[in-house]
């Protein structure tokens, strides 16, 4: 177990209710020591960066299942550094590979597609992380 | 005394059956179900083998392919395009905003509209939906649960326009707002206020619509967000006394508005044990509705249901392979007998579909269909020692459930489903049981072809994905804004007052002044946003 007592905050933005893998993905963080804070459903991109700085988190974690991604992970990214503030933003869920170049110029710091396994989850999170640090 | 076959025999003489020939490829003649002469037949209570006698002999499952994006001008092509290709269904897919009551000009709804589904704001988009479709002739199904008066009101609106009587109007509203606090999570009001909803919708329909299936309870999404099959055949059919249950109070008895219930299950990838699942769902249903709920009408007991193909089956890698899982799932569905099915085309781990990924996906079914003879013979593989012990299984571990949801609600599902709902059971079983299965993925005891094991291939990405641009937003919002220019103010301002009003008084039916306020071209915005301010938002407690 990892001792880097890393904080995530998962975030479900947006009118999209699928809720399994931000659940799955939140207690897959936890197994591997990292602590998790969940936004619950419906949020904007400004309550996430919001909560993103007060709670001090080390990276944001969205999950986007309805397609939204290309309009609403960026304005996520935006948010936050309009707050002055360099946390990451991970983005998971339902996105195709066409659109990693995009999501990437956009300031999104790693992209995980359908299917990723629990370890690539974690180390893509560790190793943004590590990278803003 | 008659044996089981004699009184089955009778009945299947009294169908209409479809032309033949009923025989193998090699010419052997094929029986419409076997099984001994004193054992259950299709069309029997319980039903464990089939709602009716002559189950395909008779007609072949519905094709209904699930269909919707961009604007309803856009929805309305993909419409005659299934119509054309010999679908004989519609289905249609809302997107999120219209899904959560939302206007495309409202804020919240940024980078949605259209994108999931058909965005539905007015009656000019319904009317421009079904344009040039005969809604008296095709049956119509809409996928919606918060709004879905809302949008049953339009419905009834555009086909009265158009000279379609609400008498004559067929299809299936889903309608199941229980399962949106359990698991699709596209919720708008609090539980009861929703509930309110839907016993108005049950009692419209059952008044003044014969033809239609007023709630598709549905175990698809509840399977979706991770559940087991028990869980998801007992979560659904739980709901669905839940809404028997309702209705009763509501004074309806209960062969009123129960022959016009459906259900939805999902077809996942464990085949026999999904085959179980749809024979057990069948005998509990028949069983609960005659001995809990007083049926006596046939059709109140027989458990009819939509099938799906499990979307979350589906993989990003090697998407191709997706036909191939798509058609196992599909023939469960078959197998176990459902009167409908949408197969889900092999790009939507990704995306919406293409065109020709959902062509691929409808004539999945169509092999099915005519290409296999399964179809031949009902309930082929009843009788299995392996299958009725496994449905034996289901039905044991749904009862399970059904206990423990008694237990909640004091002697009431109704109450029991709302309890565990409001307490976060059903969607904390859930999550646990989603957890449970991805860890078993991680360790590699199951595996996905192209996934965890196989991987050779998944470079390989040229794939065609549908691409839905921000153009449909903008347009979309245009339209909106032009029909609010257009309307008479003063009509809508009075079909928001009277919808209010008829909101504070729980004992009216809303329908009438849902329906006068789209005729009125009151957007589904307005509409849900008056009822809020009676019925208050429902929020979840957000929990891992």
């Amino acid at each position: 177990m990892s001792q880097d007592s890393l904080r995530v905050l998962v975030a479900k933005v947006g009118l999209d209710g699928h809720d399994r893998g931000v659940k799955v993905v939140a207690r897959l963080l936890r197994d591997a020591g990292i602590e998790v804070i969940y936004t619950g459903l419906f949020q904007t991109p400004e309550t996430v960066a919001a909560a993103a700085v007060d709670e001090d988190v080390d990276v944001v974690g969205l999950s986007m299942l309805s397609g939204a991604h290309m309009t609403l992970a960026p304005l996520v990214v935006k948010a936050i550094r309009d707050r002055g503030s360099d946390i990451p933003v991970v983005l998971g869920g339902i996105v195709p590979n066409q659109d990693v170049v995009e999501l990437t110029a956009a300031g999104i710091a790693a992209v995980l597609g359908p299917g990723a396994p629990a370890d690539q989850v974690v180390d893509a999170v560790r190793r943004v992380a590590a990278a803003r640090a | 005394m008659s044996f089981p076959r004699q009184q089955w025999q009778q009945a299947f003489d009294e169908s209409r059956l479809r032309e033949g020939p009923f025989q193998t490829m090699s010419g052997i003649p094929l029986e419409p179900v076997y099984g001994p002469d004193d054992g259950e037949f299709p069309g029997q209570y319980p039903y464990a083998r089939g709602p009716y006698a002559s189950m395909y002999r008779s007609k072949l499952w519905t094709m209904r392919m699930f269909a919707g994006f961009g604007t309803a001008i856009d929805t309305n092509q993909r419409f005659k395009e299934i119509i054309k290709a010999g679908g004989d269904g519609l289905s249609t897919a809302f997107d999120m905003p219209t899904l959560l009551g939302l206007d495309s000009d409202d804020p919240m709804a940024l980078g949605e509209v259209g994108r999931c589904g058909v965005a539905i704001d007015t009656l000019a988009d319904m009317r421009d939906l079904f344009a040039d479709i005969d809604l008296g002739e095709i049956t119509t199904s809409m996928t919606i649960n918060s709004p879905a008066a809302v949008m049953l009101a339009m419905f009834v609106a555009q086909a009265e326009t158009a000279g379609v009587p609400r008498a004559k109007l067929g299809g299936t509203l889903q309608n199941d707002i229980l399962k949106e606090y359990q698991a699709q999570k596209e919720f708008v009001f609090p539980p009861r206020q929703s509930m309110r909803l839907v016993r108005d919708t049950v009692a419209f329909t059952a008044a003044e619509m014969p033809r239609w299936h007023s709630i598709s309870i549905s175990g698809y999404h509840i399977r979706e967000a991770g559940s087991t099959a028990a869980e998801e055949l007992a979560f659904t059919l739980a709901n669905g006394f839940a809404y028997v249950e309702l209705a009763r109070q509501a004074g309806l008895p209960v062969d009123s508005f129960a022959p016009r219930l459906s259900f939805f299950f999902n077809a996942h990838i464990d085949f026999f044990e999904e085959i179980a699942k749809y024979r057990a769902a069948r005998r509990i249903w028949a069983r609960w509705l005659k001995e809990r709920y007083g049926a006596t009408s046939e059709r109140s007991m027989q458990l009819r249901f939509h099938t799906q193909t499990a979307g979350v089956s589906l993989t990003a890698q090697q998407p191709e392979v997706n036909i191939v899982r798509t058609a196992i799932e599909a023939l469960a569905g078959v197998l176990g007998g459902t009167q409908s099915l949408h197969t889900n085309s092999m790009d939507e781990a990704l995306a919406l579909p293409t065109e020709k990924a959902a062509r691929i996906a409808l004539r999945t079914q169509q092999v099915i269909a005519y290409e296999t003879n399964v179809a031949h013979v009902a309930d082929p593989l009843g009788g299995s020692h392996f299958v009725e012990s496994l449905t034996d299984e289901m039905e044991r571990r749904a009862e399970e459930i059904f206990a423990k949801i008694d237990e909640m609600g004091r002697g009431s599902i109704l109450e029991g489903c709302i309890t565990g709902i409001e307490e976060n059971w059903f969607q904390g079983r859930i999550a646990d049981s989603a957890y449970e299965l991805e860890r078993n993925f991680n360790r590699g005891e199951r595996i996905v072809v192209g996934v965890n094991r196989f991987l050779e291939g998944n470079d390989d990405d040229d794939l065609a994905i549908l691409k839905i641009t921000n153009e449909d937003e903008t347009k979309q919002k245009q339209r909106l804004s032009k029909v609010r220019a257009d309307r008479n103010d003063a009509a809508v301002r009075d079909a928001l007052d009277r919808l209010a009003k008829d909101a504070v008084d729980s004992e009216v039916n809303l329908m009438p002044a849902l329906v006068d306020a789209s005729m009125a071209y009151v957007t589904v915005g307005e509409m849900m946003n008056t009822m809020a301010g009676v019925f208050g938002r429902h929020v979840e407690v957000p929990t891992i």
